[in-house]
C-alpha cells in the first residue's frame, strides 16, 4: 500500500474530520453509524446510546418521500418516520437540544436542502449542532451552491465515490471532500448483504493513496467481520441499514448499542 | 452553475432563460444537460459514469447516419411511420374551429411511446447492452418496452407500482406476453415516481449489462434532450403534414398533453420556430408547471408537486398516464421563457371529450390526449378565436381505457 499524498491545500479539518483524523492517528479505525431521525419515539436515545457504545461519528437521515439511493430497510425506516410527521425542523430542533458526545452529520436528498435554500438549510445545521452533511443525490458537478454556502458556515460536506468513478473524477472528489471520503463498497443502494462485494475492500484500496481525507467504506457492510473486512484497507466503516433494522425489529436502544460495541470489537481486532 | 442565488428557490428558478451557453430554442442543452435553470444531473455517483457513457454513445449514433437509417426504417416497416394527420370536419364544424389531429394513436403498440424505445433500443445494442429496465405508470410505456425488448431479442425488466399492476391488469399480461418480467413495486405511493425509484435502484445495481430505458423526456441528462429528439419525428411530420393541409401555412395552435411530456416535447419540437401558440395541458390532479414549484427528483431540477418542506406529493387523476408529480426540465424552461404555456383540464370535461371525439370522428382517444382535447373545447370560439385551426397530437388510442371510462360513466 502507497503512502498517503501530502494534503496540498492547508486547510484546518473541521470538527468531523478532526474526530476521524484523531482516531485514525491513534492508530484506530472509524466506525460510523447511521440512524434515521424520527423513525420511532426513541430514536434520538438510540443515537445517544450509539455514540456510548463507540461510534465515532453518527449520520441522522432526514427521511424523503423518494430515497432513490436506499434499499428496503432504510425506506421502510423512512416511511416510518414520514408517519409520524418527522421533518428536517422536528430533526434539527431534536438536535439541538440533545447532548450526543460525537460529530453528528445528516444524510439527506437534495431536493429538502433546496427547497429551504441552501444558506438556510445550512445555518439551521449549525443552530441544530450538525457538523456535516452527506447529500447522495448531490455529484461534484451539481454541488457549487450548496458547499459554498455549506464551506461559509463550516458545515463539512462529505462526497462520495462508487466502484464505477474512474480515478481521475475519484481524485477531484476526494480534494472537495470534507469530513470524510465516503466511498460505496459496491454497486447497489442500501442495504445488508449476506456477504462483502470484492468492490468495498477495492474502492477503499484506490481512494486511499490519493487523499489524506480519512476513507471510510459504507453500503454493505453489515456485520462486525465484514466491517474487521473493509477495515484491512479502508480508515473506517460506515453501518446503516443492519442498525436501523436492530430499530425497526424493536430492539431499542440496548439491541442498537450492543450491536455497535460488537462491531467497535471487531474493528479494534483489526 | 445554477441553483438558489439566496434563500428563495422558486425565485432564483424562476428567471430562467437569462443563462448563457443556450444555442436555441429546443436544441441542444448546455453541457451540464440545463435547459435554462431547468434539468442537469442529480444521480447518486454510482450513475454519474453510466449516464455520462450514455450522452456519449447517443451524441455519436445521432450523427452517424447508419444509426438513422436504422432507425428510420424500424419506424417505417415496424412502428407504421409516418402517422397520419386526420382532418376531423364534424368535430370542427360543432366547435367552429379547425381540428387536425396527429395520430400517434395509428402506431404500432398505440402510442407515440413506440418512436423512443426502439430508438433507445437500437442505442442499447450500439453499446453492447442486451437488458432493458424500464418504468411504467398506465403500462403503455412499459408495453413499448417489452416489445422493443422481443424485436431486438433483448431482455426486459419493467418496474410498475402495485396500485397500477392492479389497475391496468391487462397491459401486465401484455407485458409478459412480450416476454417481459413486471415487478410490481410496492414502496412510497406505489405508483409512477416510485417505480422510477425502483428502476433507478435497479439500475445502480445492473449498469454494467443493462440499459435503463427510461420513458419520457425527464429523469437526468441526457434523458430529457435524447427522449425529445427521439420523439421529434412527431413534430417533423406533423409540420410538413399541416403545411400540406394547410397549403403552406403552420396552424394557429399546437396543443398536446404533458405527464412527463414526451409527446408535447417531440411535437413543440416541429413548431418551435413557427408562430403556433403552444399549449401543454396536464391533468389538473397532476399539474406540475401549474400547480408546483421547482426542485429537483428523479435526476432533474423541474417543476414538481411537493410540500413546504419538499416531499414530493402524489398526482392523481383518471389517467394513470399523466399521474406524475413532475414534468420534463424543457417544458419548465419553455414556461419560463414565455414560448409555451400550460395549462390543466378536470377529469369530467376529459370524460366528455373521450365521448365527443368518439362520437363525432369514429376516433377513441386515449385519456392522456382527451386532457389536450379537452382544453382546446373548452377554449374553443373564446381564448382561440372561431375559425383558428388546432392541431392536436393524439398521443395514444384509448382501449387501454374503455373498460375503466364505462365504469366511469355509468
Amino acid at each position: 500500500m502507497s503512502a498517503p499524498l501530502a494534503r496540498t491545500d492547508a486547510r484546518i479539518p473541521g470538527a468531523l474530520e478532526k474526530r476521524l483524523r484523531a482516531r485514525r492517528d491513534d492508530g484506530g479505525k472509524i466506525l460510523i453509524a447511521y440512524v434515521t431521525g424520527g423513525m420511532g419515539d426513541d430514536w434520538l436515545d438510540a443515537v445517544r446510546a450509539v455514540a456510548d457504545a463507540g461510534a465515532d461519528a453518527i449520520e441522522i437521515g432526514i427521511p424523503f418521500s423518494d430515497p432513490v439511493m436506499d434499499g428496503p430497510t432504510v425506506q421502510e425506516a423512512s416511511v416510518r418516520a414520514l408517519r409520524r410527521g418527522t421533518t428536517p425542523a422536528s430533526i434539527f430542533a431534536a438536535l439541538a437540544a440533545a447532548e450526543v458526545g460525537v460529530p453528528l452529520a445528516v444524510m439527506t436528498y437534495y431536493n429538502l436542502v433546496f427547497r429551504a435554500g441552501h444558506r438556510r438549510f445550512a445555518r439551521a445545521l449549525v443552530d441544530a449542532g450538525v457538523v456535516g452533511a452527506i447529500v447522495p443525490d448531490l455529484p461534484l458537478e451539481e454541488a457549487g451552491g450548496w458547499s459554498e454556502e455549506a464551506d461559509a458556515v463550516g458545515v463539512e460536506t462529505v462526497f462520495l465515490v462508487a466502484p464505477s468513478t474512474p480515478d481521475e473524477r475519484a481524485r477531484r472528489i476526494c480534494a472537495r471532500s470534507r469530513g470524510f471520503v465516503y466511498g460505496i463498497g459496491l454497486m447497489g443502494v442500501t442495504g445488508e448483504r449476506a456477504e462483502l462485494a470484492s468492490t468495498a475492500r477495492e474502492v477503499a484500496g484506490r481512494l486511499r493513496p490519493m487523499t489524506d481525507t480519512p476513507v471510510c467504506i459504507g453500503i454493505g457492510v453489515s456485520n462486525p467481520a465484514q466491517a474487521a473486512e473493509v477495515c484491512t484497507e479502508a480508515d473506517g466503516v460506515i453501518v446503516g441499514s443492519a442498525l436501523v433494522r436492530k430499530l425497526l425489529d424493536g430492539g431499542g436502544p440496548d439491541a442498537a448499542a450492543d450491536f455497535v460495541a460488537d462491531l467497535r470489537a471487531g474493528i479494534d481486532a483489526v | 452553475m445554477s441553483g438558489p442565488a439566496g434563500e428563495e428557490p422558486s425565485a432564483a428558478a424562476g428567471a430562467a432563460g437569462a443563462t448563457g451557453g443556450e444555442p436555441s430554442v429546443m436544441g441542444e442543452p448546455s453541457a451540464a444537460g440545463r435547459f435554462g435553470d431547468f434539468g442537469g444531473r442529480f444521480v447518486p455517483e454510482s450513475l454519474v459514469l453510466a449516464c455520462e457513457e450514455l450522452e456519449e454513445a447517443f451524441r455519436s449514433a445521432w450523427a452517424d447516419p447508419e444509426f438513422h437509417r436504422e432507425l428510420d426504417d424500424i419506424l417505417r416497416d415496424y412502428a407504421g411511420r409516418p402517422t397520419p394527420v386526420t382532418e376531423c370536419p364534424r368535430l370542427s364544424e360543432r366547435l367552429g374551429i379547425r381540428i387536425l389531429l396527429k395520430r400517434e394513436d395509428l402506431t404500432h403498440t398505440g402510442s407515440h411511446k413506440i418512436n423512443n424505445v426502439m430508438g433507445q433500443a437500437l442505442l442499447a445494442r450500439r453499446m453492447g447492452k442486451g437488458r432493458l429496465i424500464a418504468e411504467t405508470g398506465a403500462g403503455q410505456h412499459g408495453v413499448a418496452t417489452a416489445t422493443a425488448a422481443a424485436y431486438f431479442g433483448m431482455e426486459c425488466v419493467v418496474y410498475m407500482g402495485a396500485v397500477d399492476t392492479e389497475r391496468q391488469e391487462l397491459n401486465v399480461f401484455r407485458m409478459e406476453l412480450l416476454g417481459a418480467e413486471v415487478i410490481p413495486v410496492h414502496s412510497g405511493s406505489r405508483t409512477l415516481k416510485d417505480a422510477v425509484n425502483e428502476a433507478l435502484r435497479a439500475w445502480v445495481a445492473r449498469v454494467g449489462d443493462s440499459h435503463y430505458c427510461l420513458g419520457s423526456v425527464m429523469g437526468p441528462h441526457p434523458y430529457p434532450w435524447m427522449v425529445r429528439e427521439l420523439q421529434r419525428v412527431v413534430g417533423t411530420e406533423a409540420r410538413a403534414q399541416c403545411r400540406a393541409i394547410l397549403g403552406g401555412a403552420d396552424p394557429d395552435w399546437v396543443v398536446a398533453c404533458v405527464g412527463g411530456g414526451s409527446n408535447a416535447a417531440g411535437t413543440f419540437s416541429g413548431f418551435v420556430d413557427t408562430d403556433a401558440i403552444l399549449v401543454g395541458v396536464e391533468a389538473a390532479g397532476g399539474a406540475a408547471m401549474s400547480h408546483g414549484v421547482p426542485g429537483v427528483v428523479h435526476g432533474m431540477m423541474s417543476y414538481l408537486l411537493q410540500d413546504e418542506v419538499g416531499q414530493i406529493n402524489e398526482a392523481h387523476s383518471i389517467s394513470a398516464g399523466l399521474d406524475y408529480p413532475g414534468l420534463g426540465p424543457e417544458h419548465a424552461h419553455l414556461s419560463a421563457i414565455g414560448r409555451a404555456r400550460y395549462a390543466t383540464a378536470d377529469d369530467e370535461e376529459v370524460l366528455r371529450a373521450f365521448k365527443l371525439l368518439s362520437e363525432t370522428e369514429g376516433i377513441i382517444p386515449a385519456l392522456e390526449p382527451a386532457h389536450a382535447l379537452a382544453w382546446v373545447v373548452r377554449h374553443a370560439g373564446n381564448e382561440i378565436p372561431l375559425g383558428s385551426t388546432v392541431m392536436i397530437t393524439m398521443s395514444g388510442r384509448g382501449d387501454k381505457d374503455v373498460a375503466q371510462v364505462r365504469e366511469l360513466l355509468t
